[in-house]
């Protein structure tokens, strides 16, 4: 499985520099962090194509724990070993800790002060906003799903009528309803490849 | 200001009397957050309907307002989403502050806390998985838990969205955030307004004090 050699992989040149790499991948992350990540690894530093990206990003999906801090490690495991790894995620956390607790001081100093009490709601209300427009972005990426769209929908609505109406624990849903879902997926993968022989 | 009126809390489970944090309570928060985090499928997002339940509901330990405040600062800040964490241990650790003592160490403590419990079962995991995960890729177990998974976790984070969300239900008070909220998911997902403008139109329509 080599990939195509169609660009010169780079490499990052040391620790330091992938914690930097990290670190200014970090910073201008505001929401999503995605779309910057793969700016900054495929198109300004060219550590991988974007083949390469996505399909680590698909395993960094199934691993538990943020996407980017998973991916993180996985780059940094594979450049440096452990020292890598660490570092990534020091790149990721450090200064965007920094700006986060120093703004946290800010508005605590603050907040008395009406407008800047009323700004924090007002972006809250955005924030709230942003979560429910990334997961209606994510699950126009359902249709073609094994299960059909539809049979994706009907999962979907499911788990978000069980947490955010009748409140039952996410462990519950994740292993209960999720189980479920991937069972039915793994059926219907399987009979997929039994059936016509395709590759 | 702050206070809210009786009767708008009168509804269910609102809890406004804050319980005061024993030192014990810190293993606690420490625990929920390193067993929880190896559940975050889908992301730091996924783990707010919980995170809300034991904080507010449970124990009493955080208000409502800090909890969304918590979320609006680390959108507003640069970083990974699962900031956000980190800033429920920074409001659990302010609100463990002695009256009379320096306001922000335990805060701080209470950030470093959080994220560290969250991160280092996750990370040991990628850590020691990534070359097993890549070795059956191909595997059908290995896509049919990716893809099974996907439709469950999309519907947990529009749950933690509408969770942010509902304790403004009382729409004749609240509606102003309501049409906020609507207005930046339709902005969001109609146009290509940035992120940053977004959150920036939110603190403006927010400082003329329309959103309660």
């Amino acid at each position: 499985m080599n990939p195509s050699i169609d660009q010169v992989a780079q490499k990052p040149k040391s620790v330091a520099n992938l914690f930097w790499a990290m670190t200014s991948l970090a910073l201008q992350g505001f929401g999503g962090i995605f779309p910057i990540s793969r700016k900054v690894i495929v198109e300004e530093r060219r550590w991988l194509t974007n083949q390469e990206f996505v399909e680590e990003w698909a395993v960094a999906q199934v691993l538990p724990g943020p996407n980017i801090v998973n991916l993180a490690v996985m780059l940094g495991a594979r450049y440096f070993g452990l020292r890598g790894a660490l570092a990534s995620i020091a790149g990721i956390f450090l200064f965007p800790s920094i700006v986060l607790i120093l703004m946290a001081i800010f508005f605590e100093q603050m907040q008395d002060i009406p407008e800047v009490a009323g700004a924090l709601q007002g972006m809250g209300a955005v924030a709230a906003g942003l979560i429910a427009g990334s997961a209606i972005k994510l699950a126009s990426g359902l249709k073609g799903h094994p299960i059909t769209f539809l049979g994706s929908m009907v999962f979907m609505g499911i788990a978000f009528l069980s947490l955010a109406i009748f409140k039952i624990s996410l462990i519950l849903v994740l292993f209960g309803l999720g189980f479920i879902s991937v069972w039915l997926t793994y059926r219907r993968i399987s009979a997929l490849r039994k059936g016509p022989p395709l590759s | 200001m702050v206070d809210i009126s009786p009767d708008i809390c009168a509804s269910e489970g609102a809890t406004l009397v804050m319980n005061p944090i024993q030192a014990s309570d810190w293993l606690t928060v420490a625990l929920q957050f390193a067993g929880l985090s190896l559940f975050s499928i889908g992301g730091a997002i996924a783990l707010l309907p919980e995170m809300h339940r034991f904080f507010i509901d449970d124990h009493g330990w955080m208000t409502e307002k800090q909890f969304n405040s918590g979320l609006a600062l680390a959108q507003a800040s640069p970083g990974p989403n699962a900031l956000m964490l980190a800033m429920m241990g920074w409001y659990f650790g302010l609100n463990a502050t002695a009256v009379g003592s320096s306001p922000y160490a335990l805060a701080i403590l209470g950030f470093l806390m959080t994220i560290s419990c969250a991160l280092i079962p996750t990370c040991t995991l990628a850590y020691t998985a990534t070359s097993w995960v890549q070795k059956n890729s191909e595997k059908i177990f290995v896509i049919a838990f990716k893809q099974g998974m996907a439709p469950v976790v999309i519907g947990a984070m529009m749950a933690s969205s509408w969770i942010v969300s509902s304790h403004n239900a009382n729409y004749e008070i609240y509606w102003p955030n309501w049409a906020l909220t609507i207005v930046t998911i339709l902005l969001f997902s109609f146009t290509r307004a940035h992120i940053l403008v977004l959150l920036l139109g939110g603190a403006l329509v927010g400082a003329t004090g329309v959103i309660k």
